[in-house]
């Protein structure tokens, strides 16, 4: 009896402390001024509906193009590293390496600055779409690492299988491991999806035009223009609007892959 | 149920000689020589550790010999400029752990290397599937996926997996060690009208009963080599080597 007496109360403190944190957050924060600076309805208004149908959108849109983008590469990159050929080993292993060390800003900053000028390309998008090129050698190089762990969990004896049923090497790969693999990796390439969402934010580092500009480009230029941070907090919200699904995704995708062992 | 086409009695199936087989410093097969003929069923047995699953992969070249001939049907199957995928086409195998794939139906685990490595067409190959899974007793399994069927189911739709390229031959990797007691009859039902229908086949087992009923050879590996080797019923009633009979007192 007294044990739970005991425990009541100290569950009873820690919500009092919980209360008195937020009631002295909610005391402390000038309300005013946080309405005036983030909550204005009329800026808000004049948002959209570029907000949604360039900013939004692009923001997608260079999330899909970095995502498939980085995805083959990732492809590529893992089958290197599994080679049986050095060579070709240690080529993926140092571009692991160089682009997973390296900020992606700068990586994305080099691409959009550097390399148009270094090879005289012009690429779809304009800069954004040289900054989205650094975000996709970037994404690659991560990918490259879970897709790799993911051909390493099939079993030994599926290939064992595949090849002693005279399948070549390559259909092994295409039509035995790779789907396993990507069964066993889908939870981390969603999650890695939801980072790509994130990281679109650094192309506000290549410069962009009014049709090119992602979601945070789009709301800081915005929140210059008016002195006012409302567009940000707009932004905020759409991302979380994409993310938190996603997110609660990945974890019902890991417990049924759990389920499923 | 279909016959195999049995290639001339006079070449061997599989013919080992003197195979050495090293793993780093850890010499697995010591001098190896074994012929099996064809129509013939040899079956393998010995203490863990001995290398019978190395010997049978070496056969499709799952392991590569550092010595030693090795000939399937004839043919130096460890020439260099030999094409490896076509020999193992000819060449069933059957693992411990089944290996269906686990991401395709029962059915399409039968026709995908029929497809992509004969090159049959889908209906052919769906064909030559069904008659197999009729043959191992799943042809109501067709659709389901391995992941529903019980082990002894899994493996005779493996098995049944490794018929559909038209072996003519097969090599079996303890087939009912990972098996429960009771489903391990089904699976030597299989092996046993398989064998009677004039299938050559290699056999690593610790069935006792099934060597001596079926095989017409009995193979006793120990340390990486043949230690006894003859008609099974005489192996097994009066070994000649105590190697052989310390064994077989253990697992008798
Ligand atoms: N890929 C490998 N690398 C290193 N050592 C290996 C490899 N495969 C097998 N061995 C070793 O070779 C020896 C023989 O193995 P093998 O699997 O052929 O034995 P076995 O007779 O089939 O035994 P069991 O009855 O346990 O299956 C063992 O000592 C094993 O550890
Ligand atoms: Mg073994």
């Amino acid at each position: 009896m007294r044990r739970t007496t005991r425990r009541r109360l100290r569950r009873g403190i820690l919500y009092a402390i919980f209360v008195a944190f937020v009631a002295l957050v909610a005391l402390a924060a000038d309300w005013g001024r946080l309405r005036q600076q983030f909550l204005q309805i009329d800026i808000a208004r004049e948002q959209f509906p570029e907000i949604i149908t360039i900013a939004a959108k692009n923001t997608l849109l260079f999330t899909v193009v970095a995502f498939i983008g980085g995805l083959i590469l990732g492809i590529v990159l893992a089958l290197m590293k599994l080679s049986t050929i050095g060579p070709y080993r240690w080529l993926a292993t140092g571009y692991i390496e160089l682009f997973r060390g390296l900020p992606a800003l700068l990586t994305i900053f080099a691409m959009a600055y550097v390399l148009p000028i270094a090879l005289e390309i012009r690429v779809p998008f304009g800069q954004v779409g040289a900054g989205l090129v650094g975000l996709i050698l970037v994404a690659g190089a991560y990918m490259a690492e879970t897709i790799r762990a993911g051909i390493q969990g099939v079993p030994k004896g599926q290939a064992e299988a595949a090849r002693s049923l005279g399948m070549s090497p390559s259909w092994t790969m295409v039509s035995v491991i790779l789907p396993q693999a990507f069964r066993i990796i889908v939870p981390p390439l969603t999650n890695e999806f939801v980072l790509l969402i994130k990281d679109t934010s650094l192309l506000f580092i290549a410069g962009s035009t009014i049709q090119t500009k992602e979601l945070t480009t789009f709301t800081r230029d915005a929140q210059s223009v008016y002195f006012n941070g409302t567009p940000l907090l707009m932004a905020a919200m759409l991302y979380l609007f994409i993310t938190i699904p996603l997110t609660r995704l990945v974890a019902v995708l890991e417990r049924r892959m759990a389920r499923s062992r | 149920m279909t016959e195999f086409p049995t290639p001339p009695t006079d070449v061997p199936a599989i013919e080992v000689v003197d195979l050495y087989k090293r793993f780093g410093e850890l010499e697995v097969l010591k001098g190896v020589s074994l012929t099996v003929k064809a129509g013939q069923v040899v079956c393998v047995i010995g203490p863990s550790g001995s290398g019978k699953s190395t010997l049978l992969r070496c056969v499709n070249r799952l392991e590569e010999p550092t010595a030693g001939q090795l000939r399937v049907e004839g043919i130096d199957i460890l020439d260099p400029e030999i094409d490896v995928d076509k020999v193992r086409t000819r060449i069933g195998m059957v693992f411990q752990q089944f290996n269906l794939f686990p991401h395709l139906s029962v059915l399409r685990n039968l026709t995908l290397a029929q497809r992509r490595v004969l090159g049959r067409g889908k209906e052919e190959a769906a064909e030559v599937a069904r008659q197999n899974l009729e043959r191992v007793g799943l042809l109501d399994k067709a659709d389901a996926y391995p992941a529903h069927l019980s082990g002894g189911q899994q493996q005779r739709a493996a098995i049944a997996r490794s018929l559909s390229m038209n072996p003519d031959m097969m090599l079996f990797d303890e087939p009912t060690s990972a098996l429960d007691p009771e489903l391990v009859g089904d699976v030597l039902d299989v092996m046993r009208n398989l064998a009677g229908s004039g299938m050559t086949m290699m056999v690593v087992t610790h069935e006792m009963g099934f060597a001596r009923e079926v095989g017409d050879d009995l193979v006793f590996m120990d340390d990486g080599m043949i230690v006894e080797e003859g008609n099974p019923r005489d192996v097994l009633a009066n070994p000649r080597h105590t190697r052989t009979q310390s064994f077989l007192s253990k697992v008798l």
